[in-house]
């Protein structure tokens, strides 16, 4: 469970300070599915960063189960991204020369998963988003939902307590995006993890149970019981 | 997953490796090739040191150089220092032929028989031997007679000889020699007193027995003689037939051939017989030093200056250093410019591929942002990238090698000739001008020029020695682990927000 309070992210280039996140305050409980909405620029990807301990704000703390990720040292949060945290990203960011089933086990290597363990679960995890047949596959023989899928299956193969993904569908056509969809919501209810998703799609934020909208480091926060 | 992953990238991205690996290979072979030709250098020169002064010789000592005392005086049958030669002319049509030896100690200066065992007693000297150089100059022919007329008209020629016909008694005040005459024929060649005892050191070591046999210890005063090959052919001489010099006759026991270049002399006798030939009883020019440590020579050269006066040492060292002759200018060049093209090359070569393997991490930012974003370890990332420009350096180390192999093997295949110049043959004295004055004196130093400027031919080879390959290697690491180094310090300053990046 995440406990932001007055998150403030200030980016300074020379003269300029943009002020990406102004005073957040925001708690999403275990188990919670959250989208991130808000026009370009708004500063919904510096959140994500600032939840997945990719980066430390200048002001406030970010608590997770506890422990506050603005404190910790540089190790201490790679170790906390290797245990507890999963990314998906826009652009998938496979390693191109690895294969589907070597991308995949770039997650386990941080936490010194025997190699042929490694093999294994990554080989399950595959499976589980529906690429059984694609081990030996590099991304470049596959189709971008097909790589997503890859990524989704790194993100999980460790089992994490949170999934973070930023605009998962934006590089992808309007079937493909409810497919993996379908995916990502499968799997978080299945793991019961706690889900924080960015997205331009309005069509995707109306389908969201809670939804934070950010504009100019802002929040606002809007729960949607019926979905 | 390290392995897996480096190989990986280096097949996939085999032409950016290639580039850096062909950088680093031009710098290595260069580096081999100006090695190996450096050292062929050496060779080369050690190679003309050899046939000075044979094999197993660290050192010689001669007389130190003194001030011509005399000089100019150039008369004197003992006081001076050019030949001088005396022939009574013959009447008329007489056809009898004269001949007269000059047997001349080279260089003129001697050291006595004691000081060989001084040099011998010095501390880090494992043996010394004497040796006695000589040259030999015959002059045979026929002279006549100049009519001596009163003076009529002055400054008319007097012998129009060769400066040798002393033009009998000439020069009275008031006539002149008219039409005296001289035909004859100087003949001079190099006579070597070697100790037969001491058969390990000295010239003669240089040279292989081709032709019967070498001297026997037991021949320290016999009239036998070893002729150096070319010389024999010369005069053709073989084993078995006489030699006389000057008066006395030696048996031709060997023919000895220089292993390489030329010969440290013509004709090779045991040393007494050529102290007797040259008045100099007990007498040496050259003292062959072995130092028992060869790293020690320096030392023991200081220790024989120090104890013994009035002797110049002269160590390899100090003759290569009197070298000149394309071999000089072109090991200069290999040991000058070749080197500073070598380190230029090998800089750039460090530099570029530390460019490119930054600027591939550059490239990779988003890849390594993502492997940092998954939880690797900065160490891990930068290991990886590392790992990667070391392969490279490796890769680039073995074309270098093989590239490096090939010219050093093209160098040796056209081994181009070299020659090399010797400034000094005797190490003493060499260099003073024969005494002026008196024709006979000019004609000494004219001899004396000729032993002085010794050229030999050598053939440059480029051997390449394990060390050699062991330093390529080394330094194909190095290229790596500096590549490397600009990668990886790229790397650990990649931030694992860097993988939300979304321009590649
Ligand atoms: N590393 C950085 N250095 C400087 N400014 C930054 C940096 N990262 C983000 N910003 C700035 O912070 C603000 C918020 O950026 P952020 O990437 O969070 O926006 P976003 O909502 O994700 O936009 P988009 O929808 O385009 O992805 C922007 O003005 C951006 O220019
Ligand atoms: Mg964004």
């Amino acid at each position: 469970m995440y406990v932001l309070s007055g998150v403030t992210k200030r980016y300074t280039r020379g003269k300029e300070t943009v002020h990406a996140l102004d005073g957040v305050d925001l708690t999403i409980a275990h188990g919670d599915r959250v989208v991130i909405q808000g026009p370009t620029g708004g500063g919904k990807s510096t959140l994500l960063q600032m939840l997945g301990g990719l980066d430390k704000p200048t002001q406030g703390s970010v608590e997770l189960d506890g422990t506050d990720l603005a404190k910790l040292s540089e190790a201490k949060l790679t170790q906390v991204r290797s245990e507890k945290i999963g990314f998906v990203f826009q652009s998938f960011n496979l390693i191109p020369t690895l294969t589907a089933q070597e991308n995949v086990e770039t997650a386990l290597v941080p936490l010194g998963v025997k190699t042929a363990e490694r093999r294994e679960r990554a080989a399950e995890a595959l499976r589980s988003v529906g690429l059984g047949e694609r081990l030996g596959h590099l991304p470049s023989e596959m189709s971008g939902g097909q790589q997503q899928r890859v990524a989704i299956a790194r993100a999980l193969v460790k089992q994490p307590k949170v999934l973070l993904a930023d605009e998962p569908t934006g590089n992808l056509d309007e079937s493909t995006r409810d497919e993996i969809m379908d995916v990502l919501e499968g799997l978080w209810k299945e793991h019961g993890l706690t889900f924080v998703m960015v997205t331009h799609d309005s069509s995707l934020a109306k389908k969201a149970p809670r939804l934070v909208t950010i504009r100019k480091g802002k929040i606002t926060v809007k729960e949607n019981a019926g979905a | 997953m390290f392995f897996t992953y480096l190989r990986r990238e280096l097949r996939r991205r085999r032409k950016a490796a290639l580039v850096v690996a062909s950088g680093l290979a031009l710098g290595i072979a260069l580096v081999i090739v100006v090695s190996s030709v450096s050292s062929g250098m050496e060779k080369a020169q050690g190679k003309v040191l050899e046939s000075l002064y044979g094999l197993g010789t660290d050192m010689t000592v001669t007389k130190a150089a003194e001030a011509p005392s005399e000089s100019g005086s150039g008369s004197g049958e003992n006081g001076g220092r050019g030949p001088r030669f005396q022939f009574d002319a013959q009447e008329g049509d007489s056809d009898e032929e004269q001949s007269s030896d000059r047997v001349m100690v080279q260089g003129f200066q001697t050291l006595s028989t004691d000081t060989v065992t001084k040099v011998g007693e010095q501390q880090g000297v494992a043996n010394a031997v004497g040796g006695l150089s000589l040259q030999v100059i015959k002059v045979s022919g026929e002279f006549t007679p100049g009519q001596f007329q009163q003076n009529q008209q002055g400054g008319n020629g007097g012998g129009q000889g060769m400066p040798g016909g002393t033009g009998s008694g000439g020069g009275q005040s008031e006539g002149q020699v008219q039409g005296g005459g001289a035909d004859f024929e100087v003949n001079n060649y190099s006579v070597y007193g070697t100790d037969v005892t001491e058969p390990e050191l000295g010239p003669l070591t240089s040279s292989k027995i081709t032709s019967g046999r070498t001297f026997k210890s037991s021949e320290t005063n016999a009239k036998v003689v070893v002729a150096d090959k070319s010389y024999a052919k010369e005069k053709e001489l073989s084993v078995g037939d006489k030699v006389t010099i000057k008066g006395t006759k030696f048996e031709v026991i060997g023919i000895a051939t220089p292993d390489s270049g030329d010969a440290a002399a013509n004709l090779y006798i045991p040393l007494k017989q050529a102290q007797t030939l040259s008045d100099s009883k007990n007498k040496v020019t050259t003292i062959y030093v072995k130092a028992s440590d060869s790293q020690q020579i320096d030392t023991v050269k200081s220790a024989i200056q120090k104890n013994i006066s009035g002797t110049t040492v002269t160590t390899s060292a100090d003759l290569a250093d009197t070298v000149s002759g394309s071999l000089s200018t072109a090991s200069g060049l290999a040991s000058n410019v070749g080197k500073w093209l070598s380190i230029a090359v090998l800089v750039a070569a460090f530099l570029v591929a530390g460019l490119l393997t930054s600027s591939a991490v550059s490239r990779r930012v988003r890849e390594f942002g993502t492997l940092k974003a998954l939880g690797w370890k900065s160490g891990r990332v930068t290991r990886q990238v590392v790992g990667e420009a070391v392969v490279n350096g490796l890769v680039g180390g073995a074309l270098g090698i093989a590239i490096g192999l090939v010219g050093a093997y093209v160098v040796t295949a056209i081994s181009p000739t070299l020659e090399a110049e010797l400034g000094v043959s005797g190490g003493g004295a060499g260099g003073q001008g024969g005494p002026g004055g008196g024709g006979p004196g000019g004609m000494g130093g004219g001899m004396r020029q000729q032993a002085a400027a010794e050229t030999l031919k050598v053939a440059l080879t480029a051997p390449v020695s394990l060390s050699t390959i062991a330093v390529a290697v080394g330094l194909a690491v190095a290229g790596g682990l500096i590549a490397g180094a600009f990668g990886g310090w790229r790397a650990t300053r990649l931030r694992p927000a860097d993988a939300l990046r979304r321009v590649e």
